[in-house]
C-alpha cells in the first residue's frame, strides 16, 4: 500500500501541476480519439457506400491473349509487330460447377451468377442505353442488398419482371406497373412489367442498371445458358485480395477484388489513414514528453521528501515504483476524460455536419475497443514517460536530497 | 554491555581524479555501548555530518570497519544498507524534515511503512502511544503545518523510535528551536532514552546541553579528541 498511497499523496500535494498535465493529456487523448472515430467512420461510410453496389470479388472469363506461335532459332531476331486482340464476347459456360468451386474457398460468404450485358430500353420512340442485369433476385441480394435502395413497388423478379433504376423511370416518364421494350444488339425484343424502382446511390447507375431475370437477360443477350460474372462476397471484405486470388486459382476465371477495381479510392484510404496515424504518434509524444517533464520536475521538488524515505529504509525500487505509478495514473485518468471528450466532440460534429435532408454527413465510429485500446496505449505511455523521472528519483542520493 | 555501533579506523575522502583529494576523517575509532545517551560535538567543517552519515550508513565510508549490531556494513551494497537502516536505525533531522503531505500519525508511522510496504493494526496503536507519550494525541490528526514547531519535533523524535531502532542518530535536533522548548525537546530524548534503554548518538552546538549528556565525543579537524 506504500506505492499507491505515498503516489497518491505527492500528487495531491502537487495540486496544480497534476491538474494541468492531467488537462494535457486529456486534450491529447481527445484529439486522438475524435480523429481515429472521425476517419474510422468516414472510411467505413465511403467503403460501404462504394461496395453497395460492387462484390468484394467478381469472377470473370479469362481474358484472350496472344500465344506466340514462332519460336525463334539461336542467334537470330525476330522482328514483329504484334496487335493485342480483339475481346470476343466471351462467356463463362458450366457455370454451376464453377460457383459451387467458388463457395467451396474459405472465407467466402455467398455468390451470385451474373449474365450481364448491353441494350436499349425503348419507350415512346426514345432509346436509353441501359445494361442488362441477369440474376436470380434471392443470390444477388446477397451480394448487393436492394432492401435499402427500393423507392416503389416490391423486390420481385418473376419471369417478365424488371427493376429499373429513379433516374431512368424520371428519364423516360415510367413507373411501378408500367410495360417497357428491351432491345439488344441480337436484335430480340421483349416487354416486361416494372416491379420496383431503385436508387443505386450514384446518378449514372440509377440511370443505366436494369435487373431482369437470369434466363429473360441470357436469351437477349444471346448467352444460350451462360453467364458472364460470378460475384463473390467475403466474410472479410479487406481480405478480398487473397480471396480473389484463392477463387481464381480454384476455378480458373479471371478474378478481380475491390481493391483492384476501386485502386485510387484504395490509395486515397491508406493516405488518409497514414496521415491520421502520423497525427496520433505525435501527439502521442507530445503527451509523453508532457508527463516525463511534470515528472522530472517533481522529483526536483520533492528530493528533500525522497531524501528522508530513503535514509528511513525505503527500498530504490519502492520509490521508483512511486513515480512510475503517477505516469500510469496520468495517463489512465487523461485517457477516460480524454476518450468521453473526444467521443462528445466526434458525435457533436454529426450533429453539424449534415447533408441537406438533415441526416448525418456519415456515422463516427466510437466503439468500446477504441477506449480499451486508449486506455490502455495511455497508461503503457504513461509509464513509459515516468521511466527516466523515476530513475532518477530511486537513485537520488539520501545525504545530498536532505541537504539540498 | 554490548557495543550497539563500533567503528575501527574509518577515513574518508573525497574527490580524486582531476579533483583534488581531500580526506575529511583520519581513521575513527569509536565504540558506543547499549544505552549510551553521547553527544557529538566539534567545530563547523570538522567532519560531524560526514561521521554521522557514515554511522547512519547513509554512505559507505573510503576504509575502515563499520559493525552495527553485531552485522558488519561497511562495504555492504545500496539496499543491504538500506534494509539495515531501516531495522536498526533512528534519525532526527536539524529541520524535523516531517513530510508535508502526511498527518502527524502517518509520520510517525512512515518509518514501518517505508520499510515493510504497509502498517498493521498494532503499529498504529504503537503509532498513537507514541504520539500520548509526548503530548500530541490531540494532534494526531493534523497537518505538520498546523503543528507549532516543538510539536513538529516531538513527533520527528517518535518518528525515529517507531520501528523500535538500536540507535538514534540525531543531528542537532534542537538547532532551530528557542531555548526552552530545546530544553524541552533534549529533556524527553533523555527521558526516552532512561525508560526504554534506547542509546543516542547526538550532534549539538550547544555546550549546556553537551554537558548534561553521559558521554561526549569531541571531533576536531576530522579527529577524535578526548
Amino acid at each position: 500500500m506504500f506505492v499507491p498511497t505515498v503516489a497518491w499523496r505527492l500528487m495531491r500535494e502537487g495540486r496544480f501541476q497534476s491538474w494541468l498535465i492531467l488537462a494535457g493529456v486529456t486534450l491529447g487523448v481527445a484529439v486522438v480519439v475524435y480523429i481515429t472515430a472521425i476517419v474510422s467512420g468516414l472510411q467505413a461510410n465511403i467503403i460501404d457506400k462504394t461496395l453497395s453496389t460492387q462484390a468484394h470479388v467478381t469472377l470473370k472469363p479469362r481474358e484472350d491473349v496472344n500465344l506466340r506461335q514462332i519460336t525463334v532459332p539461336e542467334g537470330e531476331t525476330l522482328l514483329a509487330e504484334v496487335e493485342t486482340r480483339t475481346q470476343r464476347e466471351n462467356t463463362i459456360g458450366n457455370w454451376q460447377r464453377l460457383k459451387a468451386a467458388a463457395d467451396t474457398v474459405p472465407g467466402v460468404a455467398a455468390s451470385a451468377a451474373l449474365a450481364s450485358g448491353p441494350g436499349f430500353v425503348v419507350k415512346g420512340g426514345v432509346r436509353k442505353s441501359v445494361v442488362l442485369m441477369g440474376v436470380e433476385l434471392a443470390d444477388y441480394q446477397r451480394i448487393v442488398p436492394l432492401e435499402s435502395k427500393l423507392r416503389a413497388g416490391r423486390l420481385r423478379l418473376a419471369s417478365g419482371d424488371v427493376m429499373i433504376g429513379t433516374e431512368l423511370a424520371r428519364d423516360l416518364g415510367l413507373k411501378v406497373g408500367d410495360r417497357l421494350r428491351v432491345v439488344t444488339a441480337t436484335g430480340s425484343a421483349e416487354s416486361y412489367t416494372i416491379a420496383a424502382l431503385l436508387d443505386f446511390g450514384l446518378k449514372d447507375l440509377s440511370r443505366r442498371w436494369l435487373l431482369m431475370p437470369l434466363r429473360s437477360a441470357q436469351n437477349q443477350l444471346g448467352y444460350r445458358l451462360d453467364i458472364s460474372e460470378i460475384y463473390l462476397r467475403a466474410d472479410d471484405l479487406f481480405d478480398a485480395e487473397a480471396l480473389a486470388a484463392a477463387a481464381a486459382a480454384r476455378t480458373g476465371l479471371d478474378a478481380d477484388s475491390w481493391q483492384e477495381t476501386n485502386s485510387q479510392l484504395v490509395t486515397a484510404l491508406r493516405s488518409q489513414s497514414a496521415s491520421s496515424n502520423m497525427i496520433k504518434v505525435f501527439v502521442t509524444l507530445a503527451v509523453a514528453l508532457g508527463i516525463a517533464s511534470v515528472l522530472v520536475v517533481s522529483v526536483v521538488q520533492k528530493q528533500r521528501e525522497i531524501g528522508i524515505l530513503r535514509a528511513m529504509g525505503t527500498p530504490g525500487a519502492r520509490i521508483r515504483a512511486v513515480f512510475l505509478l503517477q505516469g500510469a495514473l496520468y495517463g489512465l485518468a487523461g485517457s477516460l476524460l480524454g476518450s468521453a471528450l473526444g467521443a462528445a466532440l466526434a458525435l457533436g460534429f454529426t450533429r453539424i455536419a449534415r447533408n441537406t435532408d438533415g441526416s448525418p454527413l456519415f456515422p463516427v465510429v466510437v466503439t468500446p475497443s477504441l477506449f480499451v485500446v486508449t486506455a490502455l496505449i495511455a497508461t503503457a505511455v504513461g509509464v513509459l514517460a515516468a521511466w527516466a523521472p523515476a530513475r532518477r528519483a530511486a537513485r537520488l542520493d539520501p545525504v545530498e536530497a536532505i541537504r539540498g | 554491555m554490548a557495543d550497539v555501533l563500533t567503528l575501527t579506523g574509518i577515513r574518508k575522502r573525497y574527490g580524486g581524479g582531476k579533483a583534488p583529494l581531500i580526506e575529511v576523517l583520519h581513521g575513527i575509532d569509536l565504540s558506543l555501548a547499549e544505552g549510551e545517551f553521547a553527544a557529538l560535538t566539534g567545530p563547523s567543517g570538522s567532519g560531524k555530518s560526514t561521521l554521522l552519515n557514515i554511522m547512519g550508513l547513509l554512505e559507505p565510508p573510503s576504509e575502515g570497519r563499520l559493525v552495527i549490531a553485531g552485522e558488519a556494513a561497511h562495504d555492504l551494497g545500496d539496499d543491504a544498507r538500506t534494509r539495515l537502516r531501516n531495522r536498526y536505525l533512528g534519525f532526527i533531522f536539524q529541520f524535523h524534515h516531517l513530510l508535508p503531505a502526511f498527518t502527524a500519525l502517518e509520520n510517525v508511522l512512515m518509518p514501518v511503512f517505508a520499510g515493510h510496504g504497509r502498517v498493521d493494526a498494532a503499529d498504529r496503536t504503537r503509532a498513537a502511544a507514541l504520539l500520548e507519550r509526548v503530548g500530541l494525541a490531540e494532534h494526531a490528526y493534523k497537518q505538520p503545518v498546523q503543528l507549532s514547531g516543538g510539536q513538529q519535533q516531538r513527533v520527528a523524535i517518535v518518528r525515529a523510535l517507531m520501528a523500535r531502532p538500536r540507535l538514534v542518530l540525531a543531528d542537532e535536533p534542537t538547532g532551530n528551536l528557542d531555548t526552552q522548548t530545546a530544553a524541552d525537546v533534549f529533556a524527553l530524548m533523555r527521558e526516552i532514552n532512561r525508560e526504554d534503554g534506547t542509546t543516542f548518538l547526538i550532534v549539538t552546538h550547544d555546550a549546556r546541553l553537551a554537558d548534561s549528556c553521559g558521554r561526549q565525543v569531541r571531533l576536531v579537524d576530522g579527529s577524535l579528541k578526548n
